[in-house]
């Protein structure tokens, strides 16, 4: 009962966030709208009791990629008066990007309701693991019978990551931002500061 | 709890509901008054290191001050700029000041005293405590104005850093645990040190972890010397600047909920939480939940300690800190810390 509740609470809440994110015409609010849906989608996780991937969600999503999102989005100079100019441009492209994912969801539903696909047979070498919790059960299936794509999808990740340093990194040149941290922290009174007695009247030569 | 209000005649699903809310109010009402109580000693903190007084005028020691502060703040007129965001302005303190209650769902008071005793007890805190940016972030965008916007984007930049470190911070120490349960990382630091010390702490690769992990706790609490948001010499006060009344006393009470939050996590997953300090069993006639709320208020008055001696960061040294010292070390603390498991046999 209170889990049809949570359900429908979390689902409508989803559904109408996600409107809410192409609905909303300042992009700040689209944003946030979209943490919503993040979080609430969290929230469907957990009735389905996979709790470790809620909290991941809530983490990885909400946590650091809408911050760096909500970041870059409130930094933007946006000319709404520009974005609509583009529409009518636009207009045929969004059609058939409209098109596309209505006939995918077309060929989505079919496809369900025709019955799953046979890729191979399950060989039934994982079978449930019984009285683990979440966080152990996929711990013991990505570290022993999924590790190499594990490890593969840890590597695409450090590359895209190194990619993007070396593609924006650019040096400098002149010795400007160029700080030496050692020696700003080895530096004593002694010398970096000269201790003067100027006479009255005369003042201080250095 | 739920057993209690069963007996007094109501069925389970009554007896649960009715039992969850009174653990609510059980949690929220005694927090609030401590936080209350806790910025007196704040105060009273910086003043004795400064030679000075401290708030010692509103009732006996000064001691009704931040109740008198309440009450001013709660009978001020709501100011709404008219040029901020409005629904979003308003919004963010609630937010902070919500986010900031949440996580306390599932901290350990006792070994039976827990609201909600989860199996992902700490990626939930972790999960909670990285929303409380939004706060910031909401209310430095919506205010429409230069320097919450500067200290919102401070804000944002400062605590996405410092959370990587606190994370691979806390996988150590779930290493050792064996689980992310708060009541269980605390039962398992019992008799750690040589069957004596009841803390994680004496191990000599868990404190150098201890001193990153209350290091960061101040960098994500923006507590001196990590105050960038709310720099009052570069800032006026951060994101706060534009609020005032009771949407200001919402931060307000929301970022010390932060700090005491932060503490209590300090001492539940280094300090052995509710267990006294030896384990020695007359100790274990004092509730769990005085040597968890002494150890509390220990890492308390080190952060007023601290912010009462500390120099500020500049923005460039806090960036620095966080991605070059603080995240390769804990990167590689864990992997020296699962070696040392592995070789030790701690995993069987």
């Amino acid at each position: 009962m209170i889990q049809t509740l949570a359900f429908y609470l979390f689902a409508a809440l989803v559904i109408a966030s996600a409107v809410m994110v192409i609905m909303a015409r300042n992009p700040v609010h689209s944003v946030l709208w979209l943490i919503l849906a993040f979080f609430n989608a969290a929230g469907l996780m957990v009735l389905v009791g996979a709790e470790f991937i809620a909290a991941l969600l809530v983490i990885v999503y909400v946590g650091a990629v809408a911050v760096l999102f909500l970041f870059v989005v409130m930094m933007l100079d946006i000319d709404f008066a520009e974005l609509r100019a583009g529409f009518v441009k636009n207009f045929p492209l969004g059609i058939i990007i409209a098109l596309i994912l209505a006939a995918e969801l077309i060929f989505g539903i079919g496809a369900y309701q025709a019955g799953r696909i046979e890729l191979g047979v399950a060989s039934g070498a994982t079978s449930p693991i019984l009285d683990a919790s979440n966080t152990a059960s996929i711990g013991a299936v990505l570290f022993s019978d999924y590790l190499f794509l594990f490890e593969a999808a840890g590597l695409v990740l450090l590359i895209a990551m190194i990619g993007a340093i070396v593609l924006t990194h650019r040096k400098r040149p002149g010795g400007r931002g160029q700080q030496n941290i050692t020696k700003q922290v080895r530096r004593n009174p002694n010398e970096a500061t000269v201790m003067k007695q100027p006479i009255v009247g005369e003042g201080v030569e250095l | 709890m739920t057993e209690f209000f069963q007996s007094l005649g109501m069925n389970y699903e009554w007896a649960w509901f009715v039992a969850t809310i009174a653990g609510i109010l059980l949690i929220a009402l005694p927090l609030m008054l401590s936080v209350a109580m806790i910025i007196y000693v704040d105060r009273k903190v910086w003043a004795a290191i400064n030679l000075r007084r401290g708030p010692n005028v509103v009732g006996p020691f000064g001691l009704l001050q931040s109740f008198a502060d309440g009450l001013k703040v709660f009978l001020q007129e709501t100011i709404i700029p008219s040029a901020a965001n409005k629904g979003i302005f308003l919004l963010a303190p609630i937010l902070t000041f919500t986010v900031a209650l949440a996580a306390w769902a599932v901290v350990p008071f006792s070994a039976t005293a827990v609201l909600a005793d989860i199996n992902i007890g700490l990626l939930y805190i972790l999960a909670i405590s990285s929303l409380s940016v939004y706060g910031v972030v909401m209310s430095g965008w919506a205010s429409n104005s230069k320097y919450p916007f500067f200290s919102a984007m401070r804000a944002a930049a400062q605590m996405i850093s410092y959370e990587v470190s606190i994370g691979f911070i806390l996988v150590c120490v779930v290493l050792f645990a064996g689980t992310f349960n708060l009541n269980d990382i605390v039962r398992s630091q019992q008799g750690f040190g040589l069957g004596i010390v009841n803390a994680y702490v004496i191990h000599p690769l868990l404190f150098p972890m201890w001193v990153m992990f209350f290091i960061s706790s101040l960098a994500e609490t923006q507590r001196v010397p990590f105050d960038l948001t709310e720099a009052e010499s570069e800032l006026v006060a951060g994101y706060q600047t534009e609020y005032s009344s009771m949407s200001f006393a919402l931060f307000w009470l929301g970022e010390y909920a932060n700090i005491l939050l932060m503490c209590i996590l300090n001492a539940l997953l280094f300090w052995g939480g509710w267990l006294p300090p030896i384990d020695w069993a007359p100790l274990y006639y004092v509730p769990g939940i005085v040597w968890l709320l002494l150890k509390t208020f220990f890492f308390f008055f080190m952060f007023s300690w601290v912010m009462a001696t500390v120099p500020r960061y500049r923005y460039d040294q806090l960036m620095r800190l966080g991605w070059k010292v603080f995240l390769p070390i804990s990167l590689g603390f864990v992997v020296v810390i699962s070696g040392y498991l592995m070789a030790t046999g701690h995993f069987g």
